[in-house]
């Protein structure tokens, strides 16, 4: 079975479908009702036997690179340009097949968003290679 | 006891026993990480031999078992070298006190060389006898990963004299992160945090020692009240204090007194007494609105008077000593303490959700809002940062309706 990351983005990916202010400005019904779905489609996936792994990661963000034999690493200083792309999370799925993988992630992008209308949120869709290197 | 115990292979009266034997077979001059592979070894048989023949004498065949384990790694001309350095080296005369031996291999697993969270690894190994796959699952790590920092942890210890009294407060600060990753995982490590805090309270007189036993105990109360039913966070002002734990409180509470009780002027309580001590008198309030906040400020004065420079060292307890200047004093009075503390801890989410906490005490609610949404943006733990962005909204959704 073939494995997939479906990355969400805080930002970059296609024109968004719609404009939608960040969640901490939603009634508090509707972050409530996100926040139901994002719990549901985990257990979906688990009772399904597809989930792998879901974690969210924060927004904060540092580049670094070698900075040579005997020089410090070189980290990038300011702030990056608001259209680069920045990943919010994932889900790692373990699935029968792509046209499954699209279907989950047409799923999640279906999420609540203000007034309980879908976000209709850009999902991106990555096969990963199989011949894992961890050996757990 | 322990007969009638292992005839239905009690778990626990079986862990207890393994602090005993491993400290037993170190004190007598064999390697920590020999000894520990032997006794795992030892163990593992057990599991198999106990339930058809349970021993007389549970604790003397553990033993007898891990040394011919480990006379049998001897063998292996690898191991030849290290039994002539152990040979040498001056054995301790046998304890006969299980308190002793959990002390030892205390000092022996939190030893100042091993990195925090080896000393953590090894500690639940070694004391705690958790299984590798049950460390892993805790924080979170394939198995593979925690068996190498296990394995590496021994190795460092490999040669080091081990008879030498180690630092109680390094055992504490590592118990105490044993006992603050306990609320997420799988396995319940805050009560075996517990466990291991309580045995330490009878092999030393360390006040601290009990300090933190109080502290976890009292914390440990209001656990079932944190989160609700769909796991949310509820916050300590809107928890159902009738899901607190009142035996638990009583317990934490009677060993916290007993400490204080021996404490003098010339010898000050440490910062887990202090610690508890807050918690006792969150726990002690029947209601949020009867919290203590004057006596919770006044402790909250002698925790930050503990350190030169308590912004940098501990920046928990100015925050937490902002929130209670901001409840005795007004919202106004804490804000301008945070002010004080933007430079240092500006950046990170707490301050700015204790700056949200003490924005709604002064009513200004749009202020709350934002300051929610800040820390919800810098939240590195997902129950927290769903809890901050609920009080954001919420904020926001009760300053529109004004």
């Amino acid at each position: 079975m073939p494995k997939y990351l479906l990355l969400k983005h805080y930002r970059g990916g296609p024109e968004p479908h719609h404009p939608f202010p960040p969640m901490d400005q939603w009634a508090p019904e509707d972050v409530e009702a996100h926040m139901a779905f994002l719990r549901h489609v985990r257990e979906l996936l688990r009772e399904n036997g597809e989930y792998v792994d879901a974690h969210a990661l924060t927004p904060e963000r540092s580049w670094v690179r070698y900075g040579g034999p005997d020089a410090a690493p070189v980290t990038t200083d300011g702030p990056l340009p608001e259209t680069s792309d920045l990943v919010a999370g994932w889900y790692m799925i373990d699935v029968d097949s792509y046209e499954r993988a699209l279907e989950v992630a047409a799923y999640v992008s279906s999420e609540p968003g203000p007034g309980g209308e879908p976000l209709y949120e850009w999902i991106d869709v990555r096969e990963v290679m199989s011949g894992a290197a961890s050996d757990d | 006891m322990l007969d009638d115990g292992t005839r239905g292979l009690d778990e626990g009266a079986l862990r207890a026993l393994v602090p005993r034997v491993l400290a037993a077979l170190i004190r007598r001059g064999e390697d920590f990480d020999a000894a520990e592979d032997a006794l795992q070894q030892a163990l593992l048989e057990a599991l198999r031999v106990w339930p058809e023949h349970p021993p007389r004498d549970p604790h003397a065949w553990l033993t007898t078992v891990a040394t011919r384990r480990l006379v049998d790694a001897r063998r292996s001309e690898a191991a030849r070298q290290r039994r002539e350095e152990a040979t040498y080296a001056e054995p301790r005369p046998a304890a006969t006190e299980a308190g002793d031996d959990t002390l030892f291999l205390l000092f022996c697993c939190c030893h100042p060389d091993l990195a925090p969270a080896s000393q953590v690894a090894l500690t639940l190994r070694a004391v705690g006898g958790l299984t590798t796959r049950e460390i892993a699952d805790a924080f979170y790590v394939p198995e593979a990963t925690m068996a190498q920092r296990i394995s590496r942890a021994k190795g460092t210890l490999r040669g080091r004299r081990l008879d030498q009294p180690g630092d109680v407060a390094v055992v504490l600060r590592v118990l105490y992160l044993v006992y603050t990753a306990g609320h997420a995982g799988r396995v319940d490590l805050a009560a075996e945090a517990i466990r291991l805090a309580r045995q330490l309270t009878l092999a030393t007189e360390e006040p601290e020692a009990r300090g933190l036993l109080a502290l976890m105990l009292l914390n440990h109360a209001r656990l079932p009240a944190r989160l609700d039913a769909g796991g949310r966070i509820v916050p300590l002002d809107r928890q159902d204090r009738g899901l607190w734990d009142t035996r638990e409180i009583a317990e934490g509470v009677h060993v916290l007194q007993s400490t204080l009780a021996t404490q003098t002027d010339d010898r000050p309580p440490g910062r887990y007494q202090i610690e508890a001590a807050i918690a006792a008198l969150h726990d002690d309030a029947t209601s949020a609105e009867e919290t203590d906040w004057p006596q919770i400020l006044a402790w909250y004065d002698d925790l930050v008077a503990l350190s030169d420079d308590p912004v940098r060292q501990e920046p928990a307890a100015v925050l937490g000593r902002a929130v209670a200047v901001g409840h005795v004093h007004g919202a106004a009075a804490g804000l301008r303490e945070t002010d004080r503390l933007r430079e240092v801890l500006g950046d990170r989410h707490r301050w700015h959700a204790v700056r949200g906490h003490l924005h709604e005490l002064a009513g200004d609610v749009p202020a709350a809002g934002a300051a929610y949404a800040e820390a919800a943006r810098r939240a590195t733990d997902v129950a927290e940062r769903d809890h901050l962005v609920r009080q954001a909204a919420r904020a926001r959704a009760s300053a529109a309706a004004r």
